[in-house]
C-alpha cells in the first residue's frame, strides 16, 4: 500500500555513504532483533509463498500449458495486462500534472489535497469498488450523465480500467513530487536568461530529470494493478470471459475447489509480479543515480 | 509547455526608444507579478483546474457518494444499519484481528529495523528486499498461499483435521492473512528513518553506561516515535480494511468469519445499499482519519528536523 508513501521520500537523503566499520558494534541486540526477524519473516512469508511453487512443481508440464492456455483464463490475462497498462499510462499523464500542480503552484487547498492524494491507499479496496460502481452504473451521478452518450463504464473494460486508474493515482505523484520539489530552480533560471521557452525548459529540463521517477511510479502502478482485485470485481460485474480478470479467475478456481488450477495461475502472477519488483528496484537504482548525478 | 501569448505581454510603448534600434537583441518583457521560471497565469489556472477537476472526479465523488448513498433514507436509516446483529460482529471481529495483527507486526517492524538500521551485515539489501515481498503480491494470492498450507488439501491439512483444528474458513486464517499483507509497514516506515539518523546516540547512551533497553526506551523511540506511530497508524487501517486476501481464507460464513469489509461484499450484492454503504461509512471514516493522522505526524516530523537543525 505504502511503498511509495514510504520510500521514495526519504530514500533520497537517506543511507550515508559507506560508512563500513569492522570492530564488533557497542549497540546491543543484533543476535536477538536479527534472529526474531528471520524466524517471524520465514514463519509468516517464505515457507507460506513457497508453498506456491510446491505445490505447483507437481504439476506436470502437459497440466500446466492446458490450465494456463485455457480460453478464458487467456483472456483474463489479456484483459488484466491491457487495463493495467491503461490505467499506469493515465496515471503516468495525470499523476504528472497533480504533482506538478502541488509542487509549483499556490492555490487554496493545496495542503488538502495534497493528503486527499492517499486516499486509494488508506480507503479500503471494497469500499472503493462500491463507491466507483454506484457513481459510474447507469444510475450513477457520472454514469446517468454518460449513459446518453453512449459511454458505458460499469460491467465494461473501460470500468475495470477505471478502478485500477484510482487504484494506482498514488503511486506516480508520490514518486514524482519528491523529485519536483528537489529540481534545481537555478538551472531553470539559467536556462530561461539563456532565451530558452518554458516549453524548451519543461521538455529538455524537467521532463529528463523526472523521467525515471515517473517510470518507477508508472511501473509501480501496474504491479498494483495487475493483482489489484477489492476494488474492480464491483465496477467489472465479472461477466466471463469479458470483464474477468486475473485474480478473480483464482478466486473462481478456488471456489470449484480447483487448487492446481488456482495454483497454476498464481503461480504465472507471482513470477510476474516478482520480476516486475526486481525491474522497478533497478528502475529505483537508476533514478538514485541519475539524482545524484545532477 | 508555455509559449509566450500576445495577450500577456502588454502592449509596447509607442514613444521611441533606445532599445527599439533593430540591431540590439529584443529582450522578452515579463509579467512584472510572474517569476522568470514560472507558467503564465491563465496556464497555471488551467493545469490547477484540470487537476481538481481530475482528482474531483476520481477521489471525491466516489468518496460523497459512500456517505450520500448511507444517509439516502435518513439518519434513522443509516443508525439503524448498526443494529443488524451481523454488522455488529463483523465490526467486533475486525477490531479482534486488527488487535492482534498490528501488535505482532509492530513488534516484528520495530525488531527488523534495528537490526538492519543499526549494524552492518551480508544480505543486508536481500533482506530488506524479502521484507517487501508482501507488497509485490496480488491479495488474492496472500490469501491462496494460506490456504493451500492449512486447507483440507493443504500441506497441514490432514494433521490440523486430526486435532480438530480449523484454521482456514475460521479466525486464524484470517489474522494470518492480515498479517501477511500488512507485514511489511511499520518497517518500511521505520528503516529509511533509523538509518538516517545513524547510531551515534545509541552508542553514546552506551558508552555512558546505559543499557540495552535503556538505550532503546530513551535514546532510540523517541526519536522515532513519530514514524513508529505512523507505521502503526497504516499497518492499522490497512488491517481493518484487507478485502482481497481475507475473503479467500474466510469462506464468508455469516456472523462467523465475516470482517467488515466482506459485510458490506455482503449486504451490497444483496442489493442492501443503504446498510452496505452505511458499514462503507465507518471504513470511509477510518480511511480520513488515517490520512489526517499521516498529515499531523508530517508536521510533527518537519518541526522535529528543524529542530534538530537548529541545535
Amino acid at each position: 500500500m505504502s511503498e511509495v508513501l514510504t520510500t521514495a521520500r526519504p530514500e533520497a537523503k537517506a543511507r550515508p555513504a559507506g560508512k563500513k566499520k569492522k570492530h564488533p558494534s557497542v549497540i546491543p541486540g543484533f543476535g536477538l532483533t536479527m534472529g526474531f526477524t528471520v524466524l517471524y519473516l520465514s514463519l509468516v512469508v517464505l515457507i507460506p509463498l513457497s508453498a506456491i511453487f510446491v505445490k505447483a512443481s507437481h504439476l506436470t508440464w502437459p497440466e500446466l500449458v492446458n490450465i494456463l492456455t485455457d480460453k478464458q483464463v487467456l483472456l483474463a490475462f489479456r484483459l488484466s495486462f491491457l487495463t493495467a497498462a491503461a490505467a499506469a499510462l493515465v496515471n503516468g499523464v495525470f499523476g504528472l500534472l497533480v504533482a506538478w500542480v502541488l509542487v509549483r503552484y499556490k492555490f487554496p487547498g493545496r495542503g488538502f489535497l495534497d493528503s486527499m492524494v492517499d486516499l486509494p491507499f488508506a480507503l479500503p479496496t471494497a469500499v472503493a469498488g462500491i463507491a466507483l460502481c454506484a457513481v459510474y452504473a447507469e444510475t450513477g451521478w457520472i454514469g446517468a450523465i454518460l449513459e446518453p452518450l453512449g459511454i458505458k463504464v460499469a460491467y465494461t473494460s473501460l470500468g475495470v480500467t477505471l478502478a485500477l486508474i484510482f487504484i494506482g493515482l498514488p503511486f506516480v505523484v508520490r514518486t514524482v513530487q519528491p523529485v519536483l520539489e528537489d529540481l534545481d530552480k537555478e538551472v531553470e533560471e539559467a536556462a530561461t536568461s539563456l532565451g530558452a521557452s518554458r516549453l524548451q525548459i519543461f521538455t529538455k529540463l524537467i521532463l529528463p530529470a523526472v523521467a525515471p521517477s515517473l517510470f518507477t511510479g508508472v511501473s509501480l502502478a501496474f504491479a498494483r494493478a495487475l493483482g489489484e482485485y477489492g476494488s474492480v470485481i464491483f465496477i467489472s460485474g465479472n461477466l466471463p470471459m469479458k470483464t474477468e480478470i486475473v485474480p478473480l479467475i483464482i478466486v473462481s478456481k478456488l471456489e470449484q475447489y480447483d487448487y492446481a488450477g488456482a495454483t497454476a495461475v498464481a503461480c504465472i502472477m507471482l513470477v510476474l509480479s516478482f520480476s516486475l519488483l526486481l525491474g522497478i528496484n533497478l528502475l529505483q537504482k537508476w533514478a538514485g543515480g541519475a539524482s545524484r548525478a545532477r | 509547455m508555455s509559449a509566450p501569448t500576445p495577450t500577456n505581454i502588454p502592449p509596447a510603448p509607442q514613444a521611441p526608444r533606445p532599445s527599439d534600434d533593430p540591431s540590439r537583441p529584443k529582450l522578452r518583457r515579463l509579467d512584472t507579478k510572474q517569476a522568470a521560471t514560472s507558467e503564465p497565469r491563465w496556464f497555471q489556472r488551467v493545469l490547477i483546474g484540470v487537476a481538481l477537476l481530475y482528482l474531483f472526479l476520481l477521489l471525491f465523488v466516489p468518496l460523497i457518494t459512500v456517505f450520500a448513498s448511507a444517509l439516502e433514507k435518513g439518519v434513522a436509516a443509516y443508525l439503524h444499519s448498526f443494529s443488524d446483529p451481523d454488522t455488529l460482529f463483523s465490526i467486533r471481529l475486525t477490531l479482534l484481528i486488527a488487535a492482534i495483527a498490528v501488535p505482532l507486526n509492530l513488534t516484528f517492524g520495530v525488531a527488523a529495523s534495528w537490526a538492519i538500521a543499526k549494524f552492518e551485515f551480508w544480505g543486508k539489501n536481500l533482506l530488506t528486499t524479502l521484507i517487501d515481498l508482501p507488497f509485490a503480491v496480488s491479495p488474492v494470492v496472500s490469501g491462496l498461499i494460506y490456504v493451500l498450507l492449512f486447507g483440507k488439501q493443504g500441506w497441514m491439512g490432514p494433521l490440523l483435521d486430526r486435532h480438530d483444528i480449523k484454521i482456514i474458513f475460521a479466525v486464524p486464517g484470517i489474522v494470518l492473512a492480515t498479517i501477511f499483507i500488512t507485514f511489511p509497514m511499520v518497517a518500511r516506515e521505520l528503516i529509511p528513518l533509523m538509518e538516517e539518523q545513524g547510531k551515534e546516540e545509541e552508542e553514546a547512551a552506551r558508552t555512558l553506561g546505559a543499557s540495552g533497553w535503556q538505550t532503546f526506551w530513551h535514546v532510540t523511540l523517541p526519536n522515532i516515535k513519530w514514524g513508529l506511530l505512523y507505521g502503526v497508524i497504516l499497518t492499522n487501517a490497512r488491517a481493518m480494511g484487507e478485502f482481497g486476501a481475507v475473503s479467500v481464507v474466510s469462506g464468508h460464513i455469516r456472523g462467523m468469519t465475516t470482517t467488515l469489509p466482506l459485510q458490506v461484499e455482503i449486504l451490497y450484492n444483496e442489493y442492501n445499499y443503504v446498510q452496505a454503504f452505511s458499514a462503507a461509512s465507518l471504513l470511509c471514516f477510518l480511511a480520513l482519519l488515517t490520512l489526517a493522522a499521516k498529515a499531523v505526524v508530517e508536521k510533527r516530523v518537519e518541526r522535529s528536523a528543524n529542530a534538530t537543525v537548529l541545535k
